[in-house]
């Protein structure tokens, strides 16, 4: 590409700017201050040591704890001899094995959990976290819900932060601007005792959605979508910032839905420049700066955004016109189809080994190619998880519902609440209700059905219009079948009794 | 951390792509506060074929896995490497992986090997018969039809390996940077520190 003519087109200077980074080196830029993303910025402000061989020991502002991969860390905790390097910046809540039915008898008493090797993992967690002074929420206590719909509710993940947990749905804490990742067990034990992590960085990659999306498209069409643009792997090696009008116009819920599923895209975390939708959001919440402290905090909050003339290692640009109300057919995220589509032939793919893998989710999900979308019947609806169980979710599933009946053909039908305040909160404005009243069931927060380590199952066979975020075989009980939606879409599966378009309940 | 240098032996040719930790453990398996024994639900469902890979006279207990696109995607959970591991395979061969498992398989001595697809093809054609050779120190696969390929992998991820290094106390090493970080941080972000 000449750089010819005096104008200098944005893609002229796109590639300069792209040249100029690739000439200095991406982090070795002398003299002036490089542009930077979104991602460079909070890397950089997190360094605590550069090691000659490009990886670096980054500081973790927050870790987040849940009750099944953390107990073998702290095992390890005790027989090497450590300690919890700083318990005020861990919270801890169990959620993953938790009954989304009663937890409390009439008298108050707590009602154990019927699953023995469940309970011996609540226990631990229950015992482990004072033992090491961490905060911690009880299983009954009004605050506990999912571990990623309760940080940002308590203002605990904050933008701007290094925030880590046990758990790939970590990336869902970028949708307020902070470096959110799943890590593993060895990695869990390594930030409890030392309080960083030893990382390469990641490459940046841009997913700009440009435009307005259509009625009945939500936050979960949109990163549906983008999950079947990019494929399972498209992020691999990268951290995705999403960017353009389409997302910005998006609430922190909506944002939070789109960050949680990066890694689907197999990207370990996600990015939104938090912007005045995220500091609404924070303020005010419990573990969030108060005062002066705020005003310092919002000021350093607004310099992290992206800079003009920064530079990704990717772009991918997508028209929010494009994006339908969406679903999955396979057993990858990446199997994403219109609802007004068709269930694809395994033929149609060019890749030989994509092929062989679609035959066989197929043959998993008892599907044939060419079948529509919209005649696929549906036996359960699964409304909850980290990507979908936050209020303004329930509002949209219950506006779907409201005056209409679940389909008859539709045997099991659950609402589980990302939370206690957000299940309060419903409540007060008398979603519980409508749900109830349309004959699906009002549970505890938990996360339920989505893994299918508590009592809630899908069984063999059976389908699942879910808003989750993984249709993996046996992911919600074995030989389940998952189909993604969003919260609405599942409502008017729910009461239709089969995948259907929310839109021509919506008109 | 188990030590790991050169593996021989039986590769299994599983060859599937985005193969997710929840095939790798399914999630009931979780539900343990151990490390241990995880062989046991390691690839259930795909075990649950009486004619399956991992259980033949052929492959049971083979040191090698070979597989597809993007494999150990989805949930952090390295209840995947503990698994993988009880079963025996030291060496994992595949085109790409997720990021959180490849770090997951180092932490637990197990060794990702990236190599291109065509590479992959070759290497399952001759697991079929053959036994593979994998050496870390010169970073080649190589097999007994003369076939050699080389493998790029981060220069501490190999030290780790090679070494067996236990990671916590190479950072306890900079306990004082991370103390000054921490100094630094509570003058400039005060705000950092969880309002009570």
């Amino acid at each position: 590409m000449a750089n010819e003519g005096s104008e200098g087109t944005t893609e002229n200077c796109v590639f300069l700017c792209h040249s100029l980074a690739l000439l200095c080196g991406r982090r070795k830029w002398s003299g002036m201050t490089r542009p930077r993303t979104l991602y460079e910025k909070i890397w950089d402000a997190h360094v605590v040591e550069q090691r000659p061989d490009g990886t670096a020991l980054i500081f973790i502002d927050r870790h987040l704890v849940h009750e099944v991969t953390s107990p073998q860390a702290f095992a390890g905790l005790r027989a090497s001899g450590r300690t919890v390097r700083r318990p005020d910046l861990t919270l801890a809540v169990p959620d993953h094995n938790v009954q989304t039915t009663a937890r409390l008898d009439a008298a108050g008493n707590k009602l154990p959990i019927a699953d023995p090797e469940s309970a011996a993992q609540l226990a631990a967690l229950e015992k482990n976290a004072p033992e090491y002074g961490i905060r911690y929420i009880d299983a009954v206590a009004p605050e506990q819900g999912i571990v990623h719909v309760v940080g940002p509710e308590q203002g605990f993940s904050l933008p701007g932060t290094t925030i880590v947990c046990g758990d790939s749905h970590t990336a869902c804490h970028g949708g307020i601007g902070a470096l959110a990742f799943g890590i593993g067990t060895s990695e869990v034990e390594h930030v409890l005792a030392t309080q960083t992590l030893l990382l390469q960085p990641a490459k940046t990659m841009e997913v700009r959605v440009e435009g307005d999306v259509g009625p009945g498209v939500s936050a979960k069409d949109i990163i549906l979508h983008i999950t079947g643009v990019i494929g399972a792997a498209g992020g691999t090696g990268h951290v995705i910032e999403y960017t353009g009008s389409a997302i910005r116009a998006l609430s922190v819920e909506g944002r939070l839905t789109v960050s949680n599923m990066a890694i689907e895209g197999g990207a370990r975390a996600g990015l939104i420049a938090p912007d005045e939708t995220t500091f609404a959001y924070i303020r005010g919440r419990p573990y969030a700066p108060k005062g002066a402290d705020w005003d310092a905090a919002v000021a350093w909050w607004k310099s992290l955004a992206t800079d003009p003339g920064a530079t990704y290692d990717k772009v991918v640009i997508i028209d929010a016109a494009d994006i339908a109300p969406s679903v999955t057919w396979g057993t990858s995220p990446e199997d994403v189809v219109p609802i007004t589509g068709l269930v694809p032939d395994p033929e149609s793919f060019t890749d030989p080994s994509k092929q062989a893998a679609a035959a066989k989710s197929l043959a998993y999900m008892g599907l044939e190619p060419g079948m529509r979308m919209q005649d696929v019947p549906v036996e359960n609806i699964f409304i909850g998880s980290c990507t979908n169980s936050r209020i303004e979710d329930l509002r949209a599933a219950a506006a779907v519902i409201k005056g209409r009946r679940k389909a008859a053909n539709v045997r099991w039908a659950i609402v589980v609440p990302g939370s206690g305040l957000v299940k309060a909160q419903a409540e007060a404005e008398g979603l519980d209700r409508i749900f109830t009243d349309a004959g699906l069931e009002w549970r505890e927060p938990g996360c339920s059905a989505c893994l299918a380590m508590n009592p809630d199952k899908v069984p063999a066979g059976e389908r699942c219009a879910s808003t989750s975020n993984r249709n993996f075989v046996g992911r919600q009980g074995p030989g389940s079948r998952t189909h993604l939606v969003s919260p609405a879409m599942a409502a008017a599966a729910a009461v239709t009794g089969k995948l259907t378009d929310v839109r021509e309940l919506l008109a | 951390m188990k030590r790991l240098e050169n593996v021989e032996g039986r590769a299994i040719p599983l060859g599937l792509k985005n193969v997710d930790t929840d095939v790798i453990i399914p999630a009931h398996w979780l539900k343990t506060t151990s490390r241990e024994g995880m062989g046991r639900g390691a690839f259930e469902t795909l075990r649950a074929d009486p004619d399956n890979l991992f259980d033949s006279a052929e492959y049971k207990g083979a040191p090698i896995l070979i597989a597809g696109d993007n494999f150990g995607c989805g949930s952090s959970r390295e209840h995947a490497a503990w698994a993988i591991g009880d079963l025996g395979i030291r060496v994992v061969i595949a085109p790409s992986y997720s990021d959180i498992f490849s770090g997951n398989a180092v932490k637990n001595g197990i060794l990702p090997v990236v190599l291109p697809q065509a590479a992959i093809d070759r290497l399952m054609e001759v697991a079929k018969t053959d036994p593979v050779h994998v050496d870390l120190d010169t970073q080649t696969v190589t097999t007994p039809f003369q076939d050699r390929f080389t493998f790029e992998i981060d220069p501490f991820r190999k030290m780790c390996l090679l070494e067996g290094l236990d990671e916590i106390s190479l950072t306890e090493k900079s306990d004082a940077a991370i103390a000054a970080y921490e100094q630094k941080l509570d003058a400039d972000h005060p705000w950092l520190r969880p309002a009570a």
